[in-house]
This record gives structure tokens, C-alpha cells and sequence, in this order.
């Protein structure tokens, strides 16, 4: 299929679709309330449903009806809108449902701002709601990327029965770049009979199914959290993606950074590169799980010297990055929230000011 | 010998033993949901939806698939399920906490939207399951756990009235208010929790039964004295009757 140019939120409308998932619940919050308004055009025309929610809590909920009897669903929202989401995709990650949510990051906390952000790193990936849960989280730094995100994260989130999230900020819902939608990354539902309340008629059964996440007796709820654990080492295992960048030759920083972050990252690099200065980065495509083994490979090399989580947040991945470096070389932080995405002059200055 | 009708388990209600208190009216509200669903043949598809308090686990006492909720979200999970699979039929299950204080919102909308599902409302006046607080709809004067002197209105203000409260949006929909707490108000609860489920069976508009029920562990009543009060309190605030009905005419449960 030729590319096509499409603003960023869109297109990850549309990437759903493509994807094989017609149902949309939504509430409308800036940056990313595109999504809402394309979609409520284009789901007519492709036999697909739109409902717009009185509410991010509810909407949360109408997803986790919606994929308790079987469908596949989708949301998306912005930072505060997730807030309000975090209690039914807790419940929805205890219960077992696939679904997928689309967070447009904006600044925070509080009403923050409606400029690009990374502020919500933990929020994603240590639990916004409660319980020991996981997220599979993917984080896109260009709209193809979260073309391609969108697109497999509804079979990953089926594989799992686990609800996924796509952390874009606000400039890949904003932003306008050509893309294309992959033929072969649609997928067909998995077949949900065994645990969906599909109804006992859809799938020839007398036995009723129940999706719940109540577990009274004390040791079937630590079992049942013993399995959900096993999930999530299942995606550490299988699902970490992440990018090399200039990490062959000698470098002496090694960056970490990931989303929009990353892509001025990648131009100071190229800058830096022709300044003679070589620099290598990490780009964690999954935040969880999160790329650890890359990452302190990475930092062990001998010509690195020391490692520096450059991130659109007041200090969140560089918790992870230090963990994974495990005190084999100094970890730093250079980081902005406020909105303003710091330019590649602002980042080469914060690399040389390391050595 | 044996004559006339035996007394038998309707298919939709399991062999569980329910966990609800002596005198408490879950017990006949699900036998009567069972029923319908029975009369009606919709067992295979049906979707109940549990909520939280007393009845979180009805999952355990009905035969049809089940939901369970976060508290006061049942309306959102029903209104999910009918939006992406509307061949199916969904209720809701809700006690007073749940759905007329914290779940107000999504009750509320997914009226207005005129969503085709069905909700029975268990008002009780109280929280039960965790332990007697004070609800929305408890009465002025009435000691709770969290009204140790009676409910003072000037403070919490007046108990809210749902049938009222819903029928007055402007979409169609059937509202009706029921109780159980005699076999003659039984009959005709039955009748109503019947017409609701024909509505969403033909896909008419939102239906919502109330059962105004008693709770004598959290009133510290008997259970008769728990009838009379539900009698000479409850009725004369939350009067029995049709609040709204679709137009262009009904569909008569028997």
C-alpha cells in the first residue's frame, strides 16, 4: 500500500481498524481527542462502533464489558484521562481481559499542560491503579511506529489476555509524517470461548463462563497473582524490543531515551558523531518489559564511560536504567517537562558536560 | 400422591447455598430473576452482571454467564457488552451504595443513552456488606454505622429517589419500582422483572427495576419487624409503581 500522510492521532485511528478491531470507546481530552473525532467518521463506513462515554471511568468500564464478552476494544486518552482509567484497567488486568489503551501523554501532574510529556513512565509501566499488575507498554517515536504498535498490540494483548498500552506524548498524536499500514500485521480475534461471556448459546456450551477478579480465600488470590507473574516473566522473556543506535563502535556516553526523546537524541548523536564524539544509545521500544540485559551490555563496554537517561520526565526511566546498570558505570539524568522538547544543541551540551 | 405443581429450582439459579442474612430479600429477587430468565428461554444468552456489596458473589448463585463489577460500574460493563454484542441480553444487579452513590454517573447516562439492558436495583436503605454505613437513599433519622445519631438531612441532605430521578430524563424507558416483601408484591415484582427483560428483549429501551428490600442485620431488626418498617417507612418515601413506560404501547408480561 503507497504511504499516505496522516497527523499522528489518526492514524493510530486507523491503524486500529486495520488491525482488525472495530470497536472504540472514548472521552474527548486535548492532545489526542483526533482520535475521537476520526474515528466517529470512519467506523460507520467500516460496519465498525464508536461510543463516546460520559466519562474516562466509564469508558474503562465499557471496555472491560465490551472484552469480557469477547470483542476486541480499544481507548485512547490523554495523561488525567488515564488517571481516571487506572481503576478498570486494574481490573481488567486481575480479570484477565485483553484490551488496548493509547495514552497521548501531556504534562502533569494535576492538569499539568497540554504540551508533550513523558510524565506518566511510572504511571504506565509500575502500576497507575492498584495490585500487582503489569502493562505491556510499547512507546512509539514515530507515526509509523505507532502504526505498527497499535496494530500488534492487539494480538499481543489476546496472546497475554492482559491489557496493553501504547505511550505515545503529545507530538506523535500531533505530528503529521507519511505512513503505511501493513497488510500483514492484521490479525483475526483469537477464539475467546473459554473464558469470554460470550453468552452459553455463541459457543455451544452448557457450562457458564465468569470473568472476575474477586478472590476471597487467601491463598487462591496469592495463586491467582502467582499466575498473573508468570505472565509478565512470559513478556520479559518474549516481548522486550528495543533499538540499537551508534552502539557498535566505541562510545564513550551511552544514552537511554525513548519516544519523541529519542529522536532528537538520535540527531545529536549524528551531530556529535561528526564532531568526532562518539555516542551510543538505547532506545527501549517496550518499557515493560523493560530492554535490561541491552541496556547494561551496553553500559559495561569498556569505552563507555557513563550512562545518561535523557527523558521528557523530572527523573522516572533513570530508576530503571540505574537498576540495570547495577553501579557498573555512573548513571545520570537530563530531563524537561514543561512541554518544550529539548533541542539537540540542548542535549550535546548536557553530553559534554560529562566528560 | 403427588398433585398439581411441584416445587422446583428454576434451571437459572445453581445448588448453591447464598450467603445473604435470615430475612434478607436477595434470595427472592434472584429466584425471581431465575424465573424470567427460565419463562423467557434466554439463559444461553444472558449476561448478569455482579456488583460490589452484598450481592458480589450472585455470580455464584445464578447459571447464566457473569460479570463482576468495580463499584458502581455495572451500567459502563453492561453498557459494553450490548454495544458490542447486542444479540445478548445483560442486567445489572445493584445495591443502593453501589448505584446510587458512587455508580450515579454511569446509571444515569446509560439511561439517558436509553441502553438496552436491564438493571434490578436492590434498595435497602444501607450498605450492607460493609457493615451498615449510611447510603443515599437511607431514611432521615435513620441510625447507621456512620449516622450513629440519625441521618441529619440538613447535613446529608434528602434520600434520593432513582425511579423518580431517572424517569425524569427526557429518553424512553421502563421504570418501575417493585418490592418483595410480600408474596401479593411478589407476584407483581415478578410481572414487572419480566416486562423489563421483554423490552431489552425487543430491544425497546432501558429498563430498571427497583425492589425496595429490607437488610434486618444492618437495621438491627427481625426480620418481621424488618417488614414492618420497609411497610411504614420505606413505602410511604419510595411509593410502588410505573414511573415510565416506552411509548407506542407494551408488550404485557404475564
Amino acid at each position: 500500500m503507497a504511504k499516505v500522510l496522516m497527523k499522528g492521532n489518526e492514524a493510530i485511528g486507523e491503524a486500529a481498524i486495520r488491525a482488525g478491531c472495530l470497536n472504540y470507546f472514548a472521552y474527548p481530552i486535548t492532545p489526542q481527542s483526533e482520535v475521537a473525532e476520526y474515528l466517529s467518521k470512519r467506523m460507520p463506513d467500516v460496519g465498525g462502533m464508536f461510543l463516546q462515554g460520559e466519562s474516562e471511568v466509564a469508558v474503562g468500564y465499557m471496555l472491560f464489558g465490551a472484552s469480557a464478552c469477547g470483542a476486541r476494544v480499544f481507548t485512547t486518552s490523554s495523561s488525567p484521562g488515564i488517571s481516571l482509567m487506572s481503576e478498570a484497567i486494574s481490573y481488567i488486568a486481575g480479570a484477565q481481559c485483553p484490551a488496548v489503551f493509547v495514552n497521548i501523554i501531556r504534562g502533569g501532574p494535576g492538569l499539568g499542560g497540554i504540551l508533550p510529556s513523558q510524565g506518566d513512565y511510572f504511571q504506565a509501566t509500575k502500576g497507575g491503579g492498584h495490585g500487582d499488575y503489569r502493562l505491556l507498554v510499547m512507546a512509539p517515536a514515530s507515526v509509523q511506529e505507532a502504526v505498527e504498535m497499535v496494530m500488534l498490540a492487539f494480538p499481543l494483548a489476546e496472546k497475554y489476555r492482559n491489557p496493553v498500552m501504547i505511550l505515545g506524548d503529545g507530538l506523535i498524536g500531533q505530528m503529521m509524517e507519511p505512513v503505511e499500514f501493513p497488510d500483514h500485521l492484521r490479525t483475526e480475534p483469537t477464539n475467546k470461548d473459554a473464558w469470554a461471556t460470550n453468552g452459553m448459546d455463541t459457543r455451544n456450551s452448557k457450562k457458564s463462563n465468569l470473568v472476575k477478579s474477586l478472590y476471597l480465600d487467601p491463598k487462591m488470590l496469592n495463586d491467582h497473582n502467582l499466575h498473573l507473574k508468570s505472565k509478565y516473566d512470559q513478556m520479559k522473556r518474549e516481548e522486550i524490543r528495543y533499538e540499537a543506535y551508534n552502539a557498535d563502535g566505541d562510545y564513550k556516553i551511552l544514552i537511554v531515551s525513548y519516544g519523541t526523546m529519542s529522536r532528537v537524541c538520535r540527531t545529536a548523536i549524528d551531530m556529535m558523531k561528526e564532531d568526532g564524539l562518539e555516542v551510543g544509545m538505547i532506545r527501549p521500544k517496550t518499557l515493560f518489559p523493560f530492554p535490561e540485559k541491552a541496556i547494561y551490555d551496553a553500559a559495561v563496554k569498556e569505552s563507555c564511560q557513563k550512562v545518561i537517561s535523557i527523558e521528557m520526565s523530572m527523573g522516572q526511566m533513570v530508576e530503571d536504567v540505574d537498576r540495570c546498570v547495577k553501579g557498573r558505570r555512573p548513571v545520570e539524568w537530563y530531563g524537561k517537562c514543561g512541554g518544550d522538547v529539548p533541542t539537540p544543541e540542548e542535549v550535546i551540551g548536557v553530553i559534554r558536560g560529562l566528560l | 400422591m403427588a398433585k398439581g405443581k411441584t416445587f422446583q429450582k428454576p434451571e437459572a439459579l445453581s445448588t448453591n447455598h447464598t450467603h445473604y442474612c435470615p430475612g434478607c430479600t436477595h434470595g427472592v429477587i434472584h429466584r425471581l430473576v431465575a424465573e424470567v430468565i427460565d419463562e423467557l428461554g434466554i439463559r444461553g444468552k444472558t449476561v448478569g452482571i455482579a456488583p460490589v456489596g452484598c450481592a458480589v458473589l450472585a455470580y455464584n448463585y445464578f447459571t447464566c454467564d457473569f460479570q463482576e463489577a468495580a463499584h458502581g460500574r455495572a451500567p459502563a460493563m453492561a453498557t459494553g457488552i450490548k454495544r458490542v454484542r447486542p444479540d445478548l441480553i445483560a442486567f445489572t444487579y445493584q445495591g443502593d451504595g453501589d448505584l446510587a452513590s458512587i455508580g450515579m454517573s454511569e446509571i444515569i447516562h446509560a439511561a439517558n443513552r436509553g441502553e438496552k439492558f436491564t438493571t434490578i436495583f436492590v434498595n435497602n436503605a444501607v450498605y450492607g456488606m460493609t457493615g451498615g454505613q449510611m447510603a443515599p437513599t437511607t431514611m432521615p433519622g435513620q441510625r447507621t454505622t456512620t449516622s450513629p445519631y440519625g441521618r441529619d438531612v440538613t447535613l446529608t441532605g434528602m434520600p434520593i429517589k432513582m425511579c423518580e430521578l431517572l424517569a425524569a430524563l427526557q429518553t424512553t424507558g421502563y421504570i418501575t419500582r417493585q418490592t418483595v416483601i410480600k408474596p401479593k408484591y411478589i407476584v407483581k415484582a415478578k410481572k414487572a422483572i419480566k416486562q423489563a427483560f421483554m423490552y431489552q428483549m425487543e430491544n425497546r429501551c432501558f429498563t430498571f427495576v427497583e425492589v425496595v428490600s429490607t437488610c434486618p442485620t444492618n437495621w438491627g431488626m427481625t426480620p418481621l419487624d424488618a417488614i414492618k418498617w420497609t411497610e411504614e417507612t420505606l413505602l410511604p418515601y419510595y411509593p410502588l409503581g410505573e414511573y415510565k413506560t416506552p411509548e407506542g404501547g407494551t408488550t404485557d408480561a404475564k
